[in-house]
């Protein structure tokens, strides 16, 4: 058997990539074992637990029921690209620290991008739709209600930067 | 100094997590080579050939491993972790199948390959010829033993345990009422977010191993690893990295994989990685929870317990590695806050065809939180009594501490409960939830046709089990806290809790301490993280070693200020006179004093030579009691364990047409004494309350006949996601321990124990039918409904 490869031209957090990748291999494996973004963590590989959610072309995708082959051309942005250019956190990741709406982290980078797309939809979310917009992500830690705070939290953070 | 501990410090560790820059066991190992497995497709099988020809030819192959491979004490039986003397046929798997599986999922080849996706193909090449056995599935057909998962194992029973105190019979002949009722609880599993993994690193010219492995014990992994690959324990490494969940199951160890993958690494000279992925977490790492238990109660008009007498099945699954620890802890905490004259707990616990059972978060616990709490509500239903008040009748008084059970505990000691104040814990509970104004809601709920009830549920938990954890303390030339302890971290917030614990005991800011767990290197003596333990072993270990440094930064400081070291005090990282605060050094200086060098490679070696001026040629550089450096290094091992409680309340609405059952409030009274950090123990909470919202209302593992897992995918296995858990009201109780020099109680597992019981009750008052069995499905409720609800309550009477 040998590999059929192709090769792929798309732009991860700003940087564009040029890379040659078997063409069954996951979008979530080519992220994190060719370009080295390991902050997308795979937590099921069937697209139910949200652990992998990454934005393509600013909405959020399941990146393991994608394969990378399929992308050519898009701008995919992953947790590693939520922060701004200084290094200052996106108001998602600070609300997240702020409200402990994480402890051992695996699934937290899906609910940041995931959470970080929802706000541009809706930047005011209340605490029922903030339920709504996490509402297809697992976490298996936090019980969920430190992440609803941390939505409404990141809106109120975004708000006071603007 | 300002106060650290007891505060809702912001984590430590979310700056990396919430980054991208957590290194969890995937993210290491670029370019490692990857294994796979070829799994038993049976339940019970013989293995008749294993052909790997036509795998051979796959491109990037690098090695096939059959049983007939392993050598030494590889090729021997995985050990049995925990003897005990009622597990008589205990019975183990090996690393790959020696001729037989007992369990779809069971290890039978062991592929490794240039990347996870070239294994897999070779996986599916090879081609193994099983001669299927007729298995054994589910608690009722163990009983049967018609047929047997071991053939050397009669019945089907690995232990029989009972324990008792007081005379059950003469007190539930004396009893003037009795009651009589049989439940049963499903599986459930851990499931962590990040299943399990292994990676190898072999150091041919040291002839030493480097394991990271995703597991609740590094120091153990470390040791067997060790033992089954005849190495010297100091040429092998082990450590967690960032591990994204454990919740009990990351503690069996070592997991087939544990040793294979090293393994394979030092035979083909080349690193090697295996992740697992989430159908092998199904069906290959373990479950729990799956009981059947009858119970006999007996009680007096006041509704006062007075015997409970309890039967229980437990399906511990094809091979018992972690021995019967769930089952102790059941039988033994199923009292809860209570105090029976007389309680007897007999336990069978069986084999099945299935994966094997080990800890998930809760322990048995939840299984005996059941049996008491749901007999306590019968015992209020007989009596015509509220709920809360039969149980304000049997609870333990706070003037009755220590209170001795006269059992004995999972850890081998005896059964006594430290301290607590459960009369307390009930008041605020029925506040917190407004239990008292509760029949108005009902009849205001009724007048528009909705269906409400409420229910509660108490719970006690041994926390913090020995036998011990160390840590070590060291303050760097710079003035950094460097602070290790063996045991690990899966998500608990070690790193911030017990950085509060050292800057509060040092005297030095927080932002100066840095925590490493769960790795070797660093600390080579530990047990692990379980039990709700980690804050209360290592947590006062830390605190112990913190202590130690302190003083001799005290004593080093007191000589060169020429001072006794009672008048002196350490101030966010300087020590200083008390009361004069310019005569002061800072800790950094301490350190530098407190190792005297030959060579001064720098500026602070400089100040520490031999040959420095404060140098009194009259002693020892370095006395003779006395060693270089400010560290210390101390354990902590307690007496017995420390037990902590609380009690839940919820109010459910139910759908009388779909059986869809709302949580509208969920109320938890917690107590684990005093609080390291209040922000991380609600959180442990709020987990724990979904984890019990999952075990109640939706979680099953579904078994088919021929014991294959018809569910094995997070499409099928219904965990909670945020639409499924309520939000949560809590409020603490803090009952310091006095079996630790913090006051502290484990906190871990709390939030899951009462969960089912909790809703049970709820949802039995909502709609006036007996749950008999956990989790409860709107079809179950559905056909519960569906019978005469009268019949139902009384048939179980």
């Amino acid at each position: 058997m040998t590999e059929q490869v192709r090769p792929v031209t798309l732009v991860v957090n700003g940087t564009g990539h040029r890379i040659t990748v078997p063409v069954r291999r996951l979008l979530s494996d080519m992220l994190r074992h060719d370009l080295g973004l390991t902050g997308t963590h795979v937590g099921c590989e069937h697209g139910v637990c949200g652990a992998c959610t990454v934005l393509l072309d600013g909405r959020p995708v399941r990146s393991c029921l994608l394969f990378a082959v399929t992308v050519d051309g898009a701008d995919i942005t992953t947790v590693e690209g939520l922060a701004a250019a200084d290094g200052t956190p996106h108001p998602v990741q600070q609300a997240f620290t702020e409200c402990h709406a994480l402890q051992c982290g695996f699934c937290t980078p899906g609910f940041l991008t995931t959470i970080a797309a929802a706000l541009q939809d809706n930047p005011d979310p209340d605490e029922e739709q903030a339920r709504g917009i996490i509402g297809g992500n697992l976490c298996r830690c936090t019980g969920y209600q430190n992440i609803v705070k941390a939505v409404v939290r990141a809106a109120a953070i975004a708000r006071e930067r603007a | 100094m300002t106060q650290i501990f007891g505060e809702p410090v912001l984590r430590r560790e979310d700056a990396r997590l919430t980054t991208g820059r957590g290194r969890y066991l995937d993210d290491l190992g670029h370019g490692a080579a990857a294994a796979a497995f070829v799994r038993s497709p049976h339940a019970h099988a013989l293995v008749r050939d294993i052909d790997v020809t036509p795998a051979l030819d796959v491109d990037g192959l690098l090695a096939v491993y059959t049983y007939e491979d392993l050598t030494g004490p590889l090729a021997e039986p995985l050990p049995l972790l925990i003897p005990h003397p009622a597990l008589t046929g205990g019975r183990t798997g090996y690393p790959l199948a020696n001729g037989v599986v007992r369990h779809v999922g069971e290890p039978v080849v062991m592929v490794v390959a240039t990347d996870r996706y070239v294994a897999e193909d070779a996986v599916g090449l090879i081609e193994v010829t099983y001669e299927p056995l007729p298995p054994v599935v589910g608690i009722e057909a163990a009983r049967a033993a018609e047929r047997l998962v071991h053939n050397d194992v009669p019945d089907n029973v690995a232990a029989h345990l009972v324990q008792d105190t007081g005379d059950v019979e003469a007190e539930l002949a004396a009893a003037p009422h009795r009651l009589r009722f049989a439940q049963t609880i499903e599986r459930s599993a851990s499931m962590p977010m990040e299943g399990r993994g292994v990676y190898a690193r072999w150091d041919a010219e040291d002839q030493a191993l480097r394991v990271y492995s995703s597991t609740q014990t590094s120091t153990s992994v470390r040791a067997a690893i060790a033992a089954k690959l005849q190495l010297s324990p100091g040429k092998v490494e082990v450590i967690a990295p960032d591990v994204g969940g454990g919740f009990g199951v990351k503690i069996v160890h070592p997991w087939p994989e544990e040793l294979l993958v090293p393994w394979a690494a030092r035979l083909l000279g080349r690193e090697v990685k295996w992740v697992e992925d989430r159908r092998e977490h199904f069906i290959s790492s373990a479950h729990e929870r799956g009981q059947v238990q009858e119970i006999t109660a007996g009680y007096d008009d006041e509704g006062v317990l007075l015997a409970l007498d309890v039967r229980i099945w437990h399906d511990h699954g094809a091979y018992t590695p972690y021995g019967i620890i769930v089952p102790i802890i059941t039988s033994t905490q199923l009292l809860g806050p209570y105090k029976p004259r007389a309680y007897r707990c007999a336990v069978d616990s069986v084999y099945t065809n299935t994966v094997i059972v080990t800890p998930y978060r809760g322990a048995g616990r939840p299984q005996g939180c059941f049996a008491m709490e749901r007999t306590m509500d019968r015992i209020a239903d007989e009596r015509g009594l509220d709920r809360t008040l039969i149980r304000e009748r049997n609870l333990i008084q706070p003037d009755e501490f220590p209170y001795d059970h006269g059992l004995t505990f999972q850890d081998g000691r005896p059964l006594i409960y430290d301290s607590g104040d459960y009369p307390e814990s009930l008041r605020l509970l029925r506040e917190l939830v407004e239990w008292d104004a509760f029949e108005t809601v009902r009849a205001e709920a009724a007048a528009t046709g909705r269906t409400v009830g409420i229910g509660m549920a108490a719970y006690v938990e041994g926390t913090g089990v020995g036998p011990y954890e160390g840590g070590h303390v060291q303050v760097e030339n710079s003035g950094r806290v460097l602070v290790s302890t063996g045991l690990t971290s899966q998500g608990q917030g070690h790193e911030t809790a017990f950085a509060q614990i050292v800057a509060q005991e040092l005297g030095v800011r927080f932002d100066d301490v840095h925590v490493t767990t769960g790795d070797t290197r660093r600390f080579g003596y530990a047990v692990g993280t379980f039990a709700s333990r980690a804050a209360v072993m290592s947590g006062n270990a830390v605190a112990l070693a913190a202590r130690a440094v302190r003083a001799k930064a005290l004593r080093i400081a007191a000589e060169a200020l020429e001072c006794s070291p009672d008048d002196l005090d350490i101030v966010d990282g300087t020590v200083q006179v008390k009361g004069d605060p310019s005569a002061a050094m800072a800790l950094a200086t301490v350190a530098v004093l407190s190792n005297p060098l030959r060579y001064a490679f720098d500026n602070d070696a400089r100040a520490a030579t031999q040959f420095a001026p404060r140098n009194d040629p009259d002693r020892a550089p370095v006395a003779e009691d006395d060693e270089p450096g400010l560290e210390g290094r101390d354990y902590f091992s307690p007496i017995r364990s420390t037990f902590a409680s609380g009690m839940h309340a919820a109010v459910v609405e139910i759908d009388r047409e779909t059986c869809e059952v709302k949580i509208l409030r969920y109320a938890v009274v917690h107590d684990c004494g005093r609080l390291i950090n209040p922000m991380i123990v609600e959180g442990q909470i709020h987990g724990g309350v979904a984890q019990g919202v999952g075990g109640a209302l939706y979680e099953v593992m579904h078994y088919d006949e021929h014991g294959q897992l018809l569910n094995a995918s997070f499409m099928d296995f219904l965990m909670p996601y945020a639409s499924e858990v309520p939000h949560i009201d809590t409020a603490h109780l803090e009952t310091p321990s006095p079996l630790n020099p913090l006051g502290i109680k484990g906190a871990g597992e709390a939030g899951v124990i009462p969960g089912s019981a909790c809703l049970a009750s709820a949802i039995e008052d909502a709609l006036g039918v007996r749950i008999t069995a956990m989790p409860v499905s709107p079809s179950d409720l559905y056909e519960l409904l569906a019978s005469d609800p009268e019949r139902t309550r009384k048939a179980s009477a």
